[in-house]
């Protein structure tokens, strides 16, 4: 512990920590509140996750397994940066692997693998208000929340099926939480949102620049607003992983060539590879012949 | 008309400091009557419509609406939720400057459906059906449900900020100048599109205009202001027709004859 000397353990000092922990509580206990905090300054910019960052450093400890993802991405700039910020001024260990992590600081996606008990998803959030692009008062819009007056959410979804015949949007899709609070799942795609309800894991969300924490507890009821006759639907994909062939994931397109060819590979990398080292082979990798780990194609038939 | 009134405003004087915005002003109105109040700009009928429609707290004064139940309740001592609940619901206010009233950012059919999506309804086929119909009654073109409000013409603004407040089917209406800054001819329209709507629904509404013609047209009874003070109060014919008060002559005498 002695490279750590100039740092206190996961960089906030105690009070600050002790701060956000009560604000943590406050969230916890009122689902999908949106609950002030005294943010600091990170080291790193607006939008990089400072909220996240001051979610985990305040609940992180030295026997946590930290994992943290980019759009699904173990391996992009900003999970690796903040993967390597823990890394250095907390000496956690660190994966990539779902199961074995006890945190995970996430941008913009839910892992596929089922979250257990004993783990904490903690959100990076840039706008927690969902009623900001509607009402761009403050003061109006937490006078909503309080007397939950929540017609207006319903009219962005009118809007939306007027223009486009269909309820389209499809990211930071409007919830109602524990039956009160309409909060924004951050920009998740509306894909994850079922995976928020009535989840085994505890569910942070923390917007620095906006200073605002708010949470949904283990097993609390998170529905997603729609219409009767235009009931919510998640995005569906045609084509199964290139590299894994998984079906019923979220599928990022990638672009090959600039002669319009692309592929959609699963937006998980952590599951994409589990599932190919478990012997599963997506319609790119099949006609190569092997698989990574020297599978044959054929041998994956156990599906 | 029944034998109770729908709204009671006992004594209300609303200062700015030092400054006179109204004061004393007491009257009933009666279920499915239209009263106008008017005079001079600075006269505080602005004022007035505002802190009986609990926009403004007035600084002396109660107001107790009868309910849908049949009780009374006193407006500012309802809570905040209670209070604008009743203000979606079972009240409208149309804005002099439409503006004010619409959501310009959003679709003639979302402006028109807020309300009722606002008190649960969560049907969107019939919540267009609804729109549909409420834009045609005033005469609007249902073909312009998804244009938004700022492609509308003034008059026809004002028209669906009527539409966007009557979808609920409130009693009560309070209307600021409704026909300010509209032109001569789509005055008129507006001015028989309001009366129409007012006797098929059996509205009640208050009305502040400083155009005597507006309230000859629309209102039953009208209360002249001056300075804070209401200085004359009675039936709009008997008001315009035999003025008592000097000021309500000069003014009744004032309106240009062409």
């Amino acid at each position: 512990m002695t490279d750590l000397a100039t740092y206190n353990f996961a960089y906030l000092d105690e009070q600050t920590k002790r701060m956000i922990r009560r604000a943590i509580l406050k969230a916890i206990a009122i689902p999908g509140y949106q609950v002030p905090f005294a943010s600091r300054e990170m080291p790193m910019p607006y939008g990089w996750g400072t909220g996240g960052v001051q979610l985990t450093a305040a609940i992180i400890g030295p026997d946590d397994v930290l994992k943290v993802i980019d759009q699904g991405a173990d391996d992009t700039t900003n999970a690796v940066s903040i993967r390597a910020f823990f890394q250095k001024v907390a000496n956690v260990a660190v994966t990539t692997r779902t199961e074995e992590a006890t945190i995970i600081q996430t941008r913009h996606r839910i892992p596929e693998t089922k979250l257990g008990p004993n783990q904490v998803l903690v959100y990076q959030v840039p706008i927690p208000e969902p009623l900001r692009y509607l009402e761009p008062r403050e003061t109006e819009t937490r006078k909503m929340h309080a007397l939950e007056e929540y017609g207006l959410m319903h009219v962005k979804l009118y809007e939306d099926i007027a223009r486009n015949g269909r309820i389209a949007t499809t990211y930071a899709y409007p919830v109602k939480v524990a039956g009160r609070y309409v909060m924004d799942p951050s920009p998740t795609p509306k894909f994850d949102n079922p995976k928020m309800h009535l989840s085994d894991a505890l569910q942070l969300f923390g917007a620095g620049r906006e200073k605002r924490i708010y949470a949904v507890p283990p097993y609390t009821d998170v529905v997603s607003l729609d219409f009767e006759d235009h009931p919510f639907e998640v995005q569906r994909f045609d084509k199964p992983c290139a590299l894994c062939g998984a079906e019923q994931v979220y599928l990022d397109e990638v672009i090959l060539d600039d002669k319009g060819g692309r592929m959609f590979v699963c937006s998980d990398t952590d599951f994409c590879e589990d599932r190919r080292a478990h012997g599963h082979v997506g319609p790119m990798l099949a006609p190569n012949g092997l698989a990574p780990n020297g599978l044959a194609p054929n041998q994956e038939a156990a599906e | 008309m029944s034998d109770t009134p729908l709204l009671k405003v006992k004594d209300i004087s609303k200062f700015y400091g030092s400054r006179i915005g109204c004061r004393d002003v007491s009257f009933d109105l009666w279920p499915g009557e239209v009263l106008a109040i008017v005079g001079e700009s600075g006269s505080g009928k602005t004022t007035l419509l505002n802190c009986i429609s609990t926009r403004l707290l007035p600084t002396t004064g109660s107001v107790e609406y009868h309910m849908r139940d049949e009780t009374y309740r006193e407006l500012f001592r309802m809570n905040e939720a209670e209070r604008r609940f009743l203000m979606r619901t079972d009240w409208g206010f149309v804005h002099q400057n439409p503006a004010d009233g619409l959501r310009m950012t959003v679709s003639a059919g979302a402006n028109v459906g807020e309300r009722l999506m606002a008190i649960g309804n969560r049907h969107y086929g019939n919540i267009r059906a609804t729109a549909v119909d409420w834009l045609e009654r005033v005469e609007i073109d249902a073909d312009r449900i998804d244009d938004q409000p700022r492609a509308f013409s003034g008059g026809m603004r004002q028209r669906l900020q009527i539409a966007r407040n009557l979808v609920t089917g409130p009693r009560l209406v309070f209307m600021d100048e409704p026909t300010g800054g509209l032109d001569v001819s789509v005055q008129a329209r507006l001015l028989d599109l309001v009366r129409g709507l007012v006797n098929d629904l059996g509205l009640s509404a208050i009305i502040v205009t400083h155009d005597l013609a507006v309230a000859r047209l629309l209102s039953h009874r009208m209360m002249v202001m001056k300075d804070g003070y209401v200085i004359e109060h009675g039936l709009t014919d008997r008001v315009l027709d035999d003025p008592r008060e000097p000021y309500t002559q000069l003014l009744v005498s004032s309106i240009l004859q062409v």
